[in-house]
């Protein structure tokens, strides 16, 4: 019976169907990007981007049926040889790789680059399933079961590093959110993202202004709380909180005025106020702004986007295609855009916490918050509330790579997800 | 428990994703600041500046026009030259000029293409163009100058030149912007709203290196350039340049009317100057000279300098005096009890007469019953009102009033009243014996040769005229003016003039101006001695012809040349028979008032500074720096400055 059933029968078409409309509106944003009033090409036209993004498109669904056409245990089974051989093509590619914009991580098949980085979340989110499949383990109560997992994502970040990606390298922070699920105390990601908040506003605002603030925030706290608190501790434990916030903020005030040279500092302060620097690394915050800015609520209309064309907004079909959605359609596309992405990832969320083992539980998870991760910086940034970090746009940014890890990671959990009905319960 | 967390999980998400619609609504629907208007880099007005209106004579040959030249454009980062050397050569530059041109337009862009040399002439486009082919990162652009058909009618058509700042503040409808051309003087000033067309705008989309990427939706929102209205002048260009030879080594005017119409055929403004220096890129140092220069040739004396009239005033005396009726065709007069001196003369028993030998104290009589031609006993009194009533009959012909001519700067001259007597010596203190100098024409009157010629054409016509204009027809239509189709009548009826055209035809023939009758066409004429302060007598004349079928009408003023029939009469009636037959019989008087100076006579106060011209078109290369030194071809009468 479990053979012989169709597979498209228990695929999850809701998550299919916006899969479906994401490469389809990201195929017509790349020919937007790209099209030239000049020529006039078309957009099928392989000299272009939208031309050659059509050809991965139609290798991808190849490479999907493959996927759903293949055992579901194949996954969970080799998910440490796949992670073996991604950190092996990883290695390759530090010696071997082809030169392409600066960074060493191509690895050229002919007519044909791949990017082994881009497939490095696929690997390490396998292996991190894989590793927390084991019931035993268990993040909430002991510390050693860390190390495994801080080895699966250190070993392929060095990797990264070392061939100039890191904005890959960054999108392991989005396996915090699977750690949080599995047991993670939330106290952590609570320092993570305050000490993160607090670096920011350090920066931006005067220390002083910072100090009074926590101190006023610290007695607010204080007064409210029980008085049984208070005496178990609690005024010491919240004094000290507060002191400690204010050493950080008056830490980073003495770090960014003493210690860094002067070019660094604007290094920094360029990603909290691109206008600091217009010409520079501010100059795409600033444009990306423009274009997105100058849609209006409707939009130019299709192909009628100026900033986008012409080089204002670099990389408009790769990492900021999200410029030319906002440009050409309006604050009604990017919303339809910014609606599908929560969708999606609300979606697979359901879809992980429905899941019988715990291995698809984690990998859906995994997939989930890479995916997340992505929308939330590449986004960010073109809104000019994340730094400029060159990761791509899942589903609509122009490559080939990016397109096939992102189907590859999504499909593997679509597949394990179809034959949740006949797998029994380990976890 | 843990399962719970999904909830936060999932809360998180959705918070990240309504924080960044609210983010995305404020910068596309909220704030202004990214609307396509303020802050598009990508979209470029661009003006279309549309082809001045060209200028006809009356019989189509183009007067004004554009000529086409060449700005070479330098595009930094493109230039390859090779061989430097060869290519200034080519260009007639030095190498220093050279790397300092591309400096300048490298600070401006390295991408775009801007100024290298400007208005370079068709003749040096044909002979770099096929030479400029081995150097990359240059290009033409097409412009276009303001050229005038030769060294004549300056003042007349006046000149453009870029809008000055002022003119720029002070303008009503905000339409020049900075650097636009505009018609400072004369006829381009006058009609320059008709001249200047309308400018288009395009806008066009260009990539982040300022290139040209096309249309901004598709052209829909450009306006295209319309060029400006052509202009019907009545000038016959070859009188004008005839007239203008006439004029050398001369100080004065010539205006010609066709007396029917009131088209200007030719308008002398001497000196004169050659308007083509004022059109080139050395304006300033052009116009400076001219300005300095003490015989002032940017005067533009047949609208501005005002004459005594001499002796011509006496035909409006006569006229006057006729309708009046205080003489009649056969009153005669004689030199007893006269204040004023006379020639020696036979003598004048008709106002025809009276005219051909120009009595001064036949006029005097004449003028002394006009002013007391009222039945007041105080004499006192009497001119008071005699005078008034005179002034309003000699205003009919234009005199002491503004024309309405399409000239800037048109001056009314002076036709005293009583106001203006009271003024000098008090009410009821001045009687006829303090103005009789009137009479000939002397005195307070002033008038300036416009005017003049227009009495000439009222005569023509036995009464009437219309306001004399250099332009009758506005673009294809030849649209008239409507000012200038009125007909202004004199109050003198047409059978008053037939004395004085024959007095005036005897003038011509046997009177002051005989040495200068044309065989074969009946010309009127009356010669005038304008006295003046500086220097010799004004030489003045005044004449239409034929007779029978006036076609010219006309006025000659020449400065510090004597009496009337020595200069002002034989110039007059040259050009009346070059305009009437195309030839010229005596050829001896030809050559003498061609090469007569009467500028010598003129009285300066300092000596002028030499002028510049432009010489591109005959040099092989192009100078950068103007060079001063003295045009070539300097019209002859400013040879000698």
């Amino acid at each position: 019976m479990e053979e012989g059933k169709p597979i498209t029968k228990n695929v999850d078409w809701m998550v299919v169907l916006i899969y479906i409309a994401c490469l389809g509106i990201g195929w017509v944003n790349i020919y937007a990007a790209v099209y030239n009033p000049e020529t006039h090409s078309s957009i099928f036209d392989l000299s272009n981007n939208a031309g050659k993004q059509l050809m991965w498109i139609g290798t991808t669904f190849i490479l999907i049926i493959c996927i759903l056409v293949i055992d579901y245990k194949f996954y969970e089974t080799f998910s440490f040889i796949i992670y073996a051989i991604v950190i092996f093509l990883l290695v390759v590619v530090l010696f071997a790789g082809s030169n392409i914009n600066g960074s060493r991580s191509w690895i050229k098949f002919g007519a044909i680059s791949l990017q082994p980085a881009q497939f490095a979340n696929l690997a390490v989110s396998l292996a991190i399933s894989k590793y927390l499949s084991d019931p035993a383990i268990s993040l909430s109560r002991k510390l050693k079961d860390y190390y495994p997992i801080l080895g699966i994502i250190i070993l392929p970040s060095i990797l990264i590093l070392l061939s100039n990606e890191t904005g890959s390298m960054l999108v392991f922070a989005s396996f915090a959110i699977i750690l949080y699920r599995e047991g993670m105390p939330g106290f952590i990601p609570a320092i993570g993202i305050i000490s993160a908040a607090l670096l920011i506003i350090s920066l931006l605002y005067d220390s002083w202004y910072i100090a009074g603030a926590i101190i006023v925030i610290a007695g607010i706290v204080i007064w409210l709380m029980p008085v049984m608190t208070r005496r178990r501790g609690g005024l010491v434990a919240t004094i000290l909180i507060a002191f400690v916030m204010i050493s950080i903020v008056f830490g980073v005030d003495f770090f960014m005025n003493n210690v860094l040279q002067k070019h660094q500092r604007g290094r920094i302060m360029v990603l909290l106020d691109p206008d600091s620097d217009p010409r520079g690394i501010g100059w795409n915050v600033i444009q990306s702004k423009i274009a997105i800015g100058s849609g209006g609520f409707t939009g130019k209309g299709f192909l009628q986007g100026t900033q986008t064309k012409f080089d204002f907004v670099p990389e408009q079909s790769t990492d900021f295609i999200f410029c030319t959605v906002g440009e050409e359609h309006g604050f009604i596309g990017t919303a339809v855009v910014v609606t599908l992405f929560i969708l999606l990832i609300s979606r697979l969320v359901i879809l992980a916490e429905r899941q019988r083992s715990r291995f698809a539980r984690v990998y859906g998870y995994c997939v989930a918050g890479i995916f997340f991760f992505h929308f939330l910086v590449n986004i960010g940034m073109t809104i000019g509330l994340m730094p400029v970090i060159g990761i791509p746009l899942p589903f609509f940014s122009y490559g080939g790579s990016s397109l096939w890890s992102f189907s590859v990671l999504l499909f593997i959990f679509l597949k394990i997800d179809a034959q949740r009905p006949f797998t029994l319960s380990r976890g | 428990m843990l399962e719970n967390r999904r909830f936060v999980i999932i809360g998180f998400f959705t918070l990240i994703g309504i924080i960044y619609l609210f983010r995305l609504f404020y910068l596309q629907v909220l704030d202004e600041s990214y609307s396509i208007e303020s802050s598009s880099n990508s979209i470029k007005r661009v003006i279309e500046v549309p082809f001045r209106g060209q200028i006809y004579d009356r019989n189509g040959k183009l007067i004004v026009y554009n000529t086409p030249v060449y700005d070479l454009l330098v595009t930094p980062n493109k230039v390859k030259v090779d061989d430097t050397l060869r290519f200034c050569r080519v260009l007639g530059i030095e190498r220093r000029e050279f790397d300092s041109l591309v400096n300048a337009a490298s600070s401006y862009s390295r991408n775009k293409p801007s100024l290298f040399l400007r208005q370079l002439s068709k003749e040096d486009f044909a002979s770099i163009q096929d030479i400029m082919v081995d150097y990359s990162g240059f290009e033409f652009a097409k412009s276009s100058m303001r050229t005038y058909k030769g060294a004549t009618l300056a003042n007349t058509l006046g000149y453009v030149s870029e809008i000055s700042k002022t003119q720029l503040a002070k303008q009503e409808e905000p339409y020049y912007r900075q650097s636009d051309y505009i018609g400072q003087t004369g006829i381009e000033k006058i009609y320059e709203n008709e001249l200047r067309g309308k400018r288009g705008t395009k806008f066009i989309m260009q990539n982040v290196s300022g290139v040209y990427k096309g249309a901004w939706k598709n052209g829909e929102l450009d306006t295209m350039a319309v060029a400006g209205e052509n202009l019907y002048s009545g000038i016959d260009i070859d009188i004008q340049q005839y007239a203008d030879s006439l004029m050398v080594n001369k100080v004065g005017s010539i205006v010609a009317i066709e007396p029917k119409t009131g088209q200007i055929l030719s308008m002398v403004s001497a000196p004169t100057y050659d308007p083509n220096i004022l059109a080139t890129r050395f304006f300033s140092k052009n116009y400076t000279a001219l300005y300095r220069n003490p015989y002032k040739p940017l005067f533009n004396r047949p609208v501005m300098a005002s004459y005594r009239p001499g002796s011509t005033f006496k035909l409006i005396q006569a006229l006057i005096g006729l309708q009046e009726g205080v003489i009649t065709p056969n009153s005669g007069f004689t030199h007893a009890n006269c204040p004023i001196g006379c020639h020696v003369h036979p003598g004048t028993p008709t106002v025809a007469l009276g005219v051909t030998h120009s009595c001064n104290p036949y006029f005097y009589n004449v003028f002394r019953r006009i002013i007391y031609n009222n039945k007041i006993s105080n004499t006192f009194k009497a001119s008071a009102v005699g005078l008034d009533d005179w002034h309003d009959k000699i205003s009919k012909f234009g005199i002491g009033q503004q024309l309405g001519i399409d000239l800037p700067s048109e001056r009314k001259g002076n036709l005293p009243d009583k106001k203006y007597y009271d003024k000098i010596y008090g009410e009821n203190r001045w009687k006829f014996s303090n103005i009789y100098s009137l009479s000939i024409g002397e005195g307070e009157i002033l008038i300036t040769p416009l005017k003049m010629a227009n009495v000439a054409a009222i005569i023509a016509n036995k009464g009437y005229y219309y306001t004399p204009h250099v332009i009758h027809g506005i673009g294809e239509k030849k649209t008239l003016k409507p000012e200038f189709a009125i007909r202004h009548e004199t109050g003198v009826a047409a059978h008053n003039f037939d004395p004085v055209i024959e007095g005036m035809l005897g003038a011509v023939e046997g009177g002051t101006a005989r040495r200068s009758r044309v065989e074969g066409i009946s010309i009127a004429g009356k010669t005038g001695t304008s006295q003046n302060k500086r220097g010799m007598d004004h030489s003045i004349f005044i004449a239409f012809a034929p007779v029978e079928d006036p076609k010219i009408a006309i006025a000659v003023f020449v400065e510090n040349a004597g009496s009337g029939g020595q200069a002002a009469a034989p110039i007059a009636n040259l050009i009346i028979e070059k305009y009437l037959t195309r030839k010229i019989t005596n050829k001896a008087l030809e050559k003498r008032m061609m090469e007569a100076d009467f500028m010598k006579n003129v009285i300066l106060p300092a000596p002028p500074k030499p002028i510049v011209k432009d010489t591109t078109k005959r040099r092989q290369g192009i100078p950068m720096v103007p060079i001063e030194k003295p045009m070539p071809k300097v019209i002859n009468w400013l040879k000698r400055f």
